[in-house]
This record gives structure tokens, sequence and C-alpha cells, in this order.
């Protein structure tokens, strides 16, 4: 069993939890995407606008259902990708936005992990209808992985969940037999 | 992390946080004021009074066993028991566990443990230890108020039940439970069976008398009556068995080894005569601040639901309310920088990948635990103080769920 501490956020964290950048949506965006579920209390959604001729990100915005810790990584993620290439975009890490937040408490780290994400999944959709640029990986990477993983956990918690329901109203019918 | 980079990013976080303008403390289930009149009757404790060993034979020690007794004296009137039925640990889990782990070796033939649904974590983890060690561990469901499904509490209960441990009100949702109502149901089934009760909860927040209660264990806590930290106590009814779950020197108590607490001690005796001498006071004043708290909030805040029952069946501090569309750590936090101090059943608070049992247990969905706030009334408290909390509280909500894509769909 792991020792509990608190939660502790740096300076750019807060601020970005206090003022966020690049907050909400873009309506006539050239690609978006949502990653993270409702259930699981942790959610990202990423709009871009994305220069046609030369591939560069001219606007990113973010939505967040989330920690502050969510909420500063999908804030910084697009700070970070303005200006910069969909290839380049692809290549940022959870962990080049732990750094750029200073530093992401361990617990915290699947928030960079989501934001990288909701980022991926919005660039494929942005290629969808577009020819695949060779850069592209054609089997989803771990960060969009993960996003299809917390997606997914829901499931497993509610089967989890309906089985230790099923166990309990078990003990009650072999009690009822034996009262019979 | 290591505990010394932790500290510096607190340090940090502290700065950049900034001391609120306003300062209402809501957070009284994870701890917070203590009675000034307790830490009076503690700082004249460590200077005379209870600096000593209350075991050793010298002036001081005498003196020292003598203020113990008489603190335990005051504790054991309050909830109508004998001295010699209090042993206190550290803290109230410290309580739960030695009830549980304590009665193990005392029925070697009977395997199964039966708990609610919805018991605190020191209840749970003990529970399920025993699971490992061959123990048929039956959870009794709860409805959606957190009531306790007494059918099913009576059908499970039987000879081979070591014991049945339900708390009388619950830390989360403020449910008091039918007591009097279990015990009949499980001494009907079996003479035999251990009751424990968590009753860190109902001390000072109900009438309590263990003679009429008849349960024969009870867990109490020093810090939930704003008492120090650092006391719990363990209720053991006269010829009770239970074996000792940590071993060494004993001092005045035979089931906890090491020096007792005795300045600590002393400052939570106090403190329960606090909350009993002024019973009447403090409880209807909490209670109407719960009132004023709960409707406020679900009057003024859209999409919102209350957590457990109403009325008197609730205890007179506890609010529990989930906001919908509304992550529970980021809301903490909003509050913090408000000065403003709650605790969520988020699951990003608890650190697990689950939110809060308790409001899964009474059928509470995922999402809808996440966004819950737990936060405690308490003598201390005014009507400004919840005032300037209805006045935040919108508003935070308000931010937090404009930063979020549901808002999109909310309805």
């Amino acid at each position: 069993m792991s020792s509990r501490v608190p939660l502790t956020y740096g300076r750019k964290v807060i601020e970005l939890f206090r003022n966020p950048k690049n907050l909400g949506k873009i309506e006539d965006a050239d690609a978006e995407a949502l990653a993270g579920s409702l259930a699981c209390g942790d959610m990202i959604a990423i709009y871009l606008k994305v220069d046609e001729g030369n591939g560069l990100i001219t606007d990113a915005k973010f939505e967040s259902y989330g920690c502050a810790a969510n909420i500063a990584a999908a804030s910084i993620l697009t700070e970070m990708i303005k200006g910069k290439t969909l290839q380049e975009a692809w290549g940022i890490s959870w962990r080049d936005i732990s750094n750029e937040l200073g530093g992401l408490p361990p617990v915290k780290y699947h928030c960079g992990v989501l934001a990288v994400g909701a980022l991926r999944r919005a660039i494929r959709a942005y290629y969808e209808k577009r020819p695949k640029p060779e850069w592209l990986p054609k089997e989803q990477t771990q960060e969009e992985k993960h996003a299809l993983e917390e997606e997914m956990l829901m499931e497993i918690l509610a089967n989890k969940m309906r089985s230790e329901r099923h166990q309990s109203s078990t003990a009650q019918a072999n009690d009822i037999e034996r009262n019979e | 992390m290591s505990h010394s980079d932790l500290s510096k990013s607190v340090n940090e976080l502290i700065e950049s946080h900034g001391v609120p303008r306003r300062e209402v403390y809501l957070d009284h289930e994870n701890s917070g004021m203590v009675f000034p009149e307790a830490l009076e009757a503690m700082v004249g404790a460590y200077k005379s009074s209870g600096r000593g060993h209350p075991s050793i034979s010298h002036l001081i020690g005498w003196v020292s066993y003598q203020s113990l007794y008489e603190a335990t004296e005051r504790v054991a009137s309050a909830i109508n028991c004998s001295p010699e039925e209090l042993v206190y640990t550290h803290s109230g889990s410290e309580a739960n566990n030695l009830a549980i782990m304590g009665s193990i070796g005392v029925s070697p033939n009977r395997k199964k443990i039966v708990v609610s649904s919805i018991e605190h974590l020191s209840v749970m983890f003990p529970v399920e230890k025993f699971r490992k060690y061959g123990y048929k561990v039956v959870k009794i469901p709860v409805n959606e108020e957190g009531f306790i499904d007494l059918d099913i509490l009576s059908r499970n209960v039987d000879g081979e039940t070591l014991m049945v441990s339900v708390a009388s009100v619950n830390h989360e949702i403020g449910t008091i439970q039918d007591m009097k109502a279990i015990v009949d149901i499980v001494r009907d089934k079996d003479e035999g069976i251990l009751i424990h009760t968590d009753a860190c909860d109902a001390l000072g927040k109900v009438p309590l008398d263990m003679k009429k209660l008849d349960v024969d264990l009870a867990s109490f806590s020093s810090h939930k009556v704003y008492g120090p930290k650092g006391v719990g106590v363990l209720y053991v009814k006269d010829g009770v068995k239970l074996e000792p779950i940590l071993y060494g020197q004993v001092s005045t108590q035979k089931l906890w080894p090491g020096v007792e607490n005795v300045p600590a001690i002393i400052g939570f005796s106090k403190a329960v005569d606090m909350m009993y001498t002024n019973f009447s006071e403090f409880t209807s004043r909490m209670a109407n601040l719960r009132d004023r708290l709960i409707s406020g909030v679900l009057s003024n805040v859209e999409h919102t639901l209350l957590n457990g029952p109403r009325g008197n069946l609730r205890a007179p501090d506890n609010v529990n309310i989930s906001f919908l569309y509304c992550e529970g750590e980021a809301l903490t936090v909003e509050l913090s920088m408000n000065g403003i101090y709650v605790s969520s059943g988020s699951a990003c608070t608890s650190r697990i990948l689950e939110p809060s049992h308790i409001l899964l247990a009474i059928g509470r969905r995922y999402e809808e635990a996440h966004g819950s706030l737990l936060m405690k009334t308490s003598p201390f408290h005014t009507v400004d103080d919840i005032e300037y909390v209805l006045e935040v509280l919108p508003k935070a909500v308000g931010r937090i769920r404009s930063l979020s894509p549901i808002r999109h769909h909310m309805r």
C-alpha cells in the first residue's frame, strides 16, 4: 500500500488553472477531438485551425473536464503547438508537457498523457479526409491507447461493481435456500 | 517524489496560492478546529498534570494517572459506560482495527464477518485482510439514502458469524442508522455474535448511551469532536474478550501498549464534555447551518443532488452534494483559492482510480461521485460563514463548468 501525500501543483499549473490560455471551442475548427470520459472524471477536447498550405497550426483551443492539472496540461499544450507544424505537434510527449508546467506530480502524469492523446486524435481527424503523410504512424501510439483505456476502464469498473452486487445477492439467495 | 522535493513544491504552492481575504473551514471530516477550552486544558496538562507516565510510581506518575483517570471518567459518563470499558488508541482508525483484528483469535470457529457496504476504510481494509485468511465477508447493501437493508442483514447473520460492524453515523453522507433494529436482529439470531459500531461520527453529534445501544464494541475519534488529533477510543463492553494487535510494554490498559497520550486525552475529554454539555445548542446550530447550506446550494445551483437523507436521520453537521458536470477536485482547488476548505469524493482527490465507494453504494453514477463535495458545519460556524459560502460556491461551480466540453451538452 502506498502512502498518501497532498497533491502539489507548481506555480505554472496554478496560474493556468486561474487564467487558462486558449480556453474554448473553435466553431469552424479544421480538426477536433475529445479524449477521456465523464465517468472517469477526466476529459479533454482539442480544437485546431490549420493552414492547409504549409500544415502550420494557426490556432488551438481546449476544453477540459478534470482536475487543476488536467486543465493546465491541456492549456499549456495548446500554447506549445501554436505556430508549429502538425508533424512537430505530433512529436510532443507528456513529459514535454510536464516539463513545461514545471513538473507534474506522478499521480497526475496521466493528465499529460490524456492531453497528448486528445491532440493526436485531432491530428488524425485532420488527415481523415486528406492524404496521410508518411510521418503519421499507422498504429495507435501509447498515448492514444491510454485515452482508449481510460474510456474502457469505466466498462471494466462497471462490470466489477455488477459482479460484486451479484455476489451479495447470491449470498442472500444461498441463505434463503438454507432457511427453506 | 521524495518528501524533501514534495515539501519544496508544497511551499511553492502555498506561496502561489496566497492567503484568501476570508476563510471558512468546512473540512471537519478530515480534521480541523480544536475547542479553545480543550487546548487550554492540554497546555496545563503538558506543563504539569499530564507530563508524566501514568503507570510509573512516583509523584509525577501518580498525578498523571489521576488526570488520565479523571479524563476517562468524564468521557465514560458522557456516553454512559464505565471508565474500565474504554481503551485509548491513537486514532479512530486504530480503534476500528483493534475491534476487528482483535477479535480474530477469540472465536476461531466463526469465519464470517458482516459489514455494511458504506463503512470507513479503516473497517473495510481490515475486513478485506480477513477475507485473505479464508473468512467470508458479506457487505450488506444500503438504500439510496444509505440505510442498511435490514432484511438482507437478517438473512446473512448466523451461528458462523464472528462480527457485525455497522457505523452508527456515516462519515460521508451522514446517515444515522437504526442501531437498535440492527442490534435486535443480530442478537435475535445468535447471542455470540460481536457487534461493533464505528461511532466516530456519532460522538457529540447524536445522543449516545452505551447501555441502551447494547453493542459490544464502539470506536470514537477525538478530532471528530473538535479535540486534538492523536486520540482514538475503543469501547469494549465489560466481559467482551479481545486480543491486542500491538505488543510492547503495557501501561494502564492491557489492550494497547505504549504510553497513553495523556495531555491529548485530557483535551479530548474536555471536547467531549463541551459537546455534551452544550448538546442541544451545538447540534441545533449545526443542523440549522447544514439546512441553510443545503437548501441554498440546491436552489441556487443547477444540476445538483443531495447525497444522504434529509432531516432528523441525517447527522447535524453533514452536507454532501454532487455537482454534475463539475469535477470535484478542480472545485476544491477553486474554493480553496476563495478561502473555502472542503473535500471531495472525486477519484482525483482520493488518488485511487475509483471515486467514493459510499456514493457508488447509494447508487450514484461515477460522474455524480466525481463532482461531489463534502462539507461539515461545526459549533464554530456562523450564519455569515454560510452566506459567504453561498455567495462563492455558485460562481466557483459556474467557472469550473465553463471550462468543460460537457457544457455544450448540459440541458
